[in-house]
């Protein structure tokens, strides 16, 4: 047996506190981290970055984000399509404003930013619970959605009605417009994705964490036993509005390179970030990455499947994606509430186990 | 009706209890509390007061307001009439979370810990009050936060020693049994190095064995820390064992105070508890 | 003066929208009472009730893409229509059969858990019927007519004008909306007060667990419940169908009734009524007078925000039972 859980003694809490507590896993992640960082720039191709790779990225980011809210401090939020396009519009009008300042400074001032709002929209819930603050956040959604395409100042009295990236480099690299090659779109996604991997994790793993697990399991008494539920709240809001203000910031210059408001950042994204929080699993950094690869390759391999393979017209495959993505939520919810990353646990325990499972 | 012995609010002289426990001043002081809900009265013009170093219970039939007592105390209700005061000064009213600041932490009587966290982590958030360092050095695991995190680790860890549950450390609260459960949460609430340390039924729904293991540690704490405690309890055997003095409510009032001796003799009480026809 | 007449035909009509809001919050609170579950597909559930109605009146054969791409057959139709009263029937027992399915194939699973996630599961299903109403009738826009009366309504014209020298233009549809809605409330109130089934159901609202101990099942109550849901979701797509077309856009008019309920109370029937006509009212008053100052369509949001608002302040809504919160 080459992996094994067993001997990997720790001598002392630092040890012990580590994101990956056994050597052979932290192996493992800094070789996917090598491959992701060394081997794939190279062979990426456009297909595989547009498609999948890039979305994925930045998905993973913003559910990294709704997991902040929603898994690990219990406010479920149905604005996230809202706040990625405050990250968006921030982006845009920073960039337009500011053009010598590079955009990737502007795409994490879009996120401090869309944290400001998010902690303006989440004062609510200091009073509203539950589904309650749920429907709240729909406030959010519409209402900045509508301001975006209301206010033509937001996007620069364009005739159009959208924003467009501008072109920017970096150390050379063409990073935003057309002219973007695959490589240096993922390699940009991949960075923001890796640090704020990070960030979520040392937050989860600390105080932080602690705190805003107190509140989502049960409120009151962690009050009692001294969390001020108003700092809570609010860090959690707005940290999570950081993660998805940078992911809608990059979903607009990097990966799409225009934008429209109700297009783009509509009641259906709200959602899609929601379900991939449900299906990787609540409270999961890796949670975060799984749901958002997974439901970002369904409707790449529905669409091979049924409309390569099998010729059928793409609007009765996207039927059958809504449907299946439908009854995926459901069938998660019953069976595995915590999602892909429980089961991930719950099959290495069994592993463990095998083959004597008694 | 007047209560049987009334406390002088302050100046109580400390003395040394026959066991060797030295009992200090007055800790808390509870003022004529009333709590009304909607209609219905809580508790009514009830006075008492806690002094340094003692085990004081509350006890009284169900429905008594005991429970409600507690809650006052841990400003989590605010009563309509009365003080309270603690450590001398009069605690003004305030958020819970700023009255666990304070110095005060407390169990529950149904159990209230975080189910989705491990044993570990519960007992950690116990000392979230005292913890300084910054958001920004939290997200970066840099500066204050990692020597913080580890501290209080260490204090966390001699904190499960001493309550001998090391070795459920790592699991999530949600599957232990009910009686380490209530264990797991005096454990959070001592992480909180507490001046006075609240305790609802302790010993609620427990087997004999589980009590004495309780029992024990309730007296270690305040032996070895010199904690106050304040408890709640129905058993009376339990009660009379562990505390030095003893308030008896009934139907929101106070009806008796005093050593356990003093109390059990008390004619009122015994009404209470084996009932008597009203007139 | 006539801007204050205008303003008037303008509350009128909020008050008619009103009452459609009402007549889908009032599904919710249905299921929300007997089962605590969020139904998040409500407003779908109204959706695919409309698309299967005109499916079954056109006598549209279901999947008829989904046959046509498996086995090239390009069946459309079965050549016959339906008249409305049986199709409205038979869309009735198909709803009747979601319940049941939805019962069998979800809630059976989920009793116990948390209400968000319930509540979540509601919001896949809402995916799932949305997908299934695409997949069996096709996506196209649909016009629904089952015969209700349309258009503007010349009785209130010639009457108001006579009055204030200002005809209103109200269509008649509405009229019949708030008659409809008013019997179908009614119903529903007689149902519940008067009948065994009804008090069953408010006492399953009232605790699971003691209304199991005295021998009522529970099954069978949410199956009646999301029934009657259904069925009300039936006579709400109806109504929005004829008025606006079939379409996926039908489904967001549920988005509206939530903040109807957040206002009303989730528990609360009158709340749903009254909190519908708030809306209604609030949203056409602020678009009158605000909306062309701020560049139109604050109806997109205007009631979110208005609960939103209404809500910090009494977080119970105006009707539900106020929260007394205990350790």
């Amino acid at each position: 047996m080459l992996y094994r859980e067993a001997g990997d003694f720790k001598t002392s809490y630092r040890d012990d506190s580590q994101t990956f507590p056994l050597k052979l896993d932290r192996l493992g992640y800094y070789a996917a981290l090598a491959v992701a960082f060394l081997v794939v720039p190279f062979v990426i191709t456009d297909y595989w970055a547009n498609s999948v790779l890039v979305p994925f990225l930045i998905y993973a980011i913003a559910a990294l984000g709704l997991n902040i809210l929603t898994g690990y401090a219990g406010q479920v939020s149905l604005g996230s399509g809202g706040f990625m396009a405050v990250g968006a519009y921030a982006a845009y009008k920073l960039a337009t404003a500011f053009p010598e300042i590079s955009i990737l400074i502007h795409v994490l001032l879009a996120g401090g930013i869309t944290a400001m709002v998010g902690v303006l929209f989440g004062l609510p819930s200091l009073r509203i619970k539950g589904f309650y603050l749920a429907v709240a956040t729909l406030a959010a959604q519409f209402f900045l959605v509508w301001l975006f395409n209301k206010v033509p100042w937001f996007y620069n009295h364009s005739a159009s009605g959208q924003i467009t990236v501008p072109e920017r480099s970096f150390l050379g690299w063409i990073i935003t417009g057309p002219q973007t090659s695959a490589s240096a779109k993922y390699l940009v996604c991949l960075c923001f994705a890796v640090l704020l991997a990070w960030v979520a994790r040392n937050l989860t793993r600390g105080t932080m964490g602690r705190t805003w697990m107190a509140i989502r399991d049960m409120d009151i008494a962690a009050e009692i036993i001294g969390v001020n539920p108003l700092t809570a709240k609010m860090t959690a809001f707005a940290v999570s509005s950081f993660f998805i203000g940078v992911a809608g910031a990059l979903l607009f210059t990097v990966y799409l390179g225009a934008a429209e408001a109700s297009e783009t950042f509509g009641i259906n994204k709200s959602f899609l970030v929601l379900f991939m929080v449900i299906i990787g699993g609540l409270g999961s950094i890796f949670g975060s990455f799984a749901g958002a690869a997974f439901l970002v390759l369904l409707p790449v391999f529905l669409k091979n499947v049924l409309v390569g393979s099998l010729g059928w017209p793409t609007d009765l495959a996207a039927h059958l994606e809504l449907m299946i993505v439908g009854a995926l939520i459901v069938f998660f919810l019953i069976v595995e509430p915590h999602g892909l990353a429980q089961l991930w646990r719950v099959t290495k325990e069994k592993l463990r186990l095998w083959p004597f499972p008694h | 009706m007047m209560p049987q012995t009334q406390q002088a609010a302050t100046g109580a002289e400390p003395y040394i209890t026959p066991d060797g426990r030295k009992i200090g001043g007055v800790l808390m002081d509870l003022r004529n509390i009333t709590l009304r809900f909607g209609g219905v009265t809580a508790i009514k013009d009830i006075s008492f007061d806690i002094r340094e170093g003692e085990i004081r219970a509350i006890i009284g039939p169900n429905g008594a307001g005991k429970s409600s007592m507690m809650n006052v105390m841990s400003g989590f209700y605010v009563p309509q009439e009365g003080e309270v005061w603690f450590r001398g000064e009069r605690r003004p009213q305030m958020r819970p979370y700023k009255v666990a600041r304070l110095g005060l932490a407390r169990t529950f009587q149904n159990i209230a810990l975080f189910d989705g966290m491990s044993v570990l982590d519960n007992i950690m958030t116990g000392r979230l009050t005292m913890v300084k360092s910054s958001l920004l050095e939290q997200a970066l695991w840099w500066g204050r936060a990692e020597a913080e995190e580890n501290r209080h680790r260490e204090q966390v860890e001699k904190i499960i020693d001493f309550l001998e549950i090391q070795n459920i450390r790592k699991t999530p609260v949600g599957r232990l049994p009910y009686g380490l459960k209530k264990r797991v949460e005096l454990a959070r609430a001592l992480a909180a190095e507490p001046k006075l340390l609240m305790l609802d039924e302790p010993m609620a729904g427990m087997n004999v064995e589980e009590k004495e293991d309780m029992s024990r540690f309730i007296l270690d704490v305040n032996d070895e820390f010199g904690t106050t405690i304040a408890l709640i309890e129905h058993d009376m055997g339990v009660v009379m064992d562990l505390s030095d003095r003893v308030v008896v409510m009934d139907y929101g009032r106070k009806i008796g105070d005093g050593t356990p001796d003093e109390v059990r003799n008390n004619q009122e009480v015994i009404d209470a508890y084996l009932g008597v026809a009203h007139d | 003066m006539d801007q204050l007449l205008y303003a008037s035909e303008v509350v009128v009509n909020g008050l008619m929208t009103g009452v459609m809001y009402a007549l889908v919050a009032l599904g919710f609170v249905l299921i929300y009472k007997a089962s605590g579950v969020f139904n998040y597909a409500q407003g779908v559930l109204a959706l695919f009730a409309a698309l299967t109605l005109i499916g079954i009146q056109q006598g549209q054969v279901p999947f008829a893409h989904l046959i046509s791409a498996v086995t090239g057959m390009h069946l459309d139709s079965f050549g016959w229509t339906v008249p409305s009263l049986l199709a409205i029937l038979l869309t009735a027992l198909v709803m009747v059969g979601l319940a049941i399915l939805i019962e069998a194939l979800v809630l059976k699973h989920l009793v116990g858990q948390e209400p968000i996630i319930l509540f979540m599961a509601t919001i896949g299903l809402a995916y799932f019927l949305e997908g299934l109403g695409d997949l069996m009738w096709g996506a196209s826009v649909k016009s629904l007519d089952v015969g209700l009366p349309q258009g503007l309504s010349e009785t209130v014209e010639t009457m108001t004008d006579s009055l204030f020298g200002y005809g209103f233009f109200i269509d008649r549809l509405d009229i019949w909306a708030t008659v409809i809605a008013a019997v179908l409330v009614a119903s529903l109130v007689a149902f519940s007060q008067y009948t065994k089934q009804g008090r069953a159901m408010r006492a399953v609202a009232d605790d699971h667990q003691a209304a199991l101990s005295v021998g009522i099942s529970l099954r069978f109550i949410w199956v009646m419940v999301w029934s009657i849901a259904g069925f009300v979701a039936l006579v709400a797509g109806i109504m929005w169908g004829t008025k606006s077309g079939v379409q996926f856009s039908l489904s967001l008019i549920a988005l509206k009734a939530l903040p109807v309920l957040m206002l009303g109370g989730f528990t609360s029937i009158p709340g749903a009524i009254v909190g519908g006509l708030i809306i209604g009212v609030g949203e056409k008053l602020f678009e009158f007078y605000i909306g062309p100052m701020v560049g139109g369509a604050t109806e997109n949001w205007f009631a979110y925000v208005l609960a939103l608002l209404f809500l910090v302040f009494r977080p119970q809504g105006l009707f539900g039972e106020r929260i007394i919160e205990r350790v």
